[in-house]
């Protein structure tokens, strides 16, 4: 991009956040990277357990003890409830892409639903795993 | 692709769409359409490896089904995570160089974490690692 040249008018930029009213769909949006930059690292934390597990008995132990404390756990927790909320977002883009749901009133009780899935799916998954005596 | 009407000027100058953003565009939703499944199974795995010692583990991803499903996991996983990594690069970093450091420390963390991760799954489910 070239700049506008000097002594020319102002170009508006794009709009700017203190200017811009918040609203359901905007942080959907921003939940989605933050949630996918999130997973990123999580994703790496589940390669550090196959090659841990591959490792040794010594290495094994030592991750999974590190995964099982309670920070540990913490991020876990984290990690779970930003899986399901990325892939009902997912989902949700997939639908988009298909054409369906892009007016906004869908959209906003879209944007509603993923967020209560992602919780919901994720406290499921950790009162099973309580019951099954992962915890 | 083709391009009939652009004069010799306007290719040399590159202006214009590439040409294959189409492509790209349709590989993101495959990926994402193959991690649907793959991440339930993949939640339910945790669930069953979660309680299990470091040798049920082993016998678990002894099963060829389960060693399989959990590569592919991490292939199209990383894949996707690479993709949009990228993008979120493309757009905050507007810098040439920083821009393009980050987007080959991406492209170098995710094929050696893709890499790491399927050879230690396969020399699990090879029996190589008990």
């Amino acid at each position: 991009m070239t700049q506008a040249s000097s002594g020319g008018r102002e170009r508006p930029l794009s709009p700017h956040l203190q200017v811009w009213r918040w609203h359901v769909t905007m942080l959907t949006s921003i939940l989605n990277r933050v949630t996918g930059v999130g997973l990123y690292g999580a994703t790496l934390l589940a390669a550090a357990w196959a090659v841990t597990l591959a490792a040794g008995p010594q290495a094994y132990s030592l991750y999974m003890g590190l995964l099982g404390s309670i920070p540990g756990k913490a991020a876990l927790f984290l990690v779970t409830v930003s899986l399901f909320y990325h892939l009902g977002n997912g989902v949700r883009h997939l639908v988009w892409d298909a054409g369906r749901g892009l007016d906004i009133k869908s959209a906003n009780a879209s944007s509603a639903a993923v967020i209560a899935f992602g919780l919901v799916a994720a406290v499921a998954v950790w009162i099973v795993a309580g019951l099954m005596g992962a915890l | 692709m083709s391009h009939p009407y652009r004069t010799p000027l306007s290719r040399a100058r590159g202006n214009g769409a590439a040409g294959h953003g189409a492509g790209h565009w349709i590989a993101e939703r495959v990926g994402s359409i193959a991690l649907v499944p793959l991440i339930l199974w993949v939640v339910y795995a945790a669930l069953q490896l979660a309680p299990m010692s470091r040798d049920g583990a082993i016998v678990w991803l002894g099963q060829p089904l389960n060693a399989l499903l959990m590569i592919l996991t991490f292939v199209v996983s990383i894949w996707h995570m690479h993709d949009g990594l990228r993008v979120v690069i493309e757009d905050y970093l507007a810098t040439i160089l920083v821009k393009s450091a980050a987007l080959l420390a991406n492209l170098f963390i995710c094929v050696l974490a893709g890499g790491l991760a399927v050879i230690s799954i396969l020399k699990i489910a090879l029996g190589a690692a008990l």
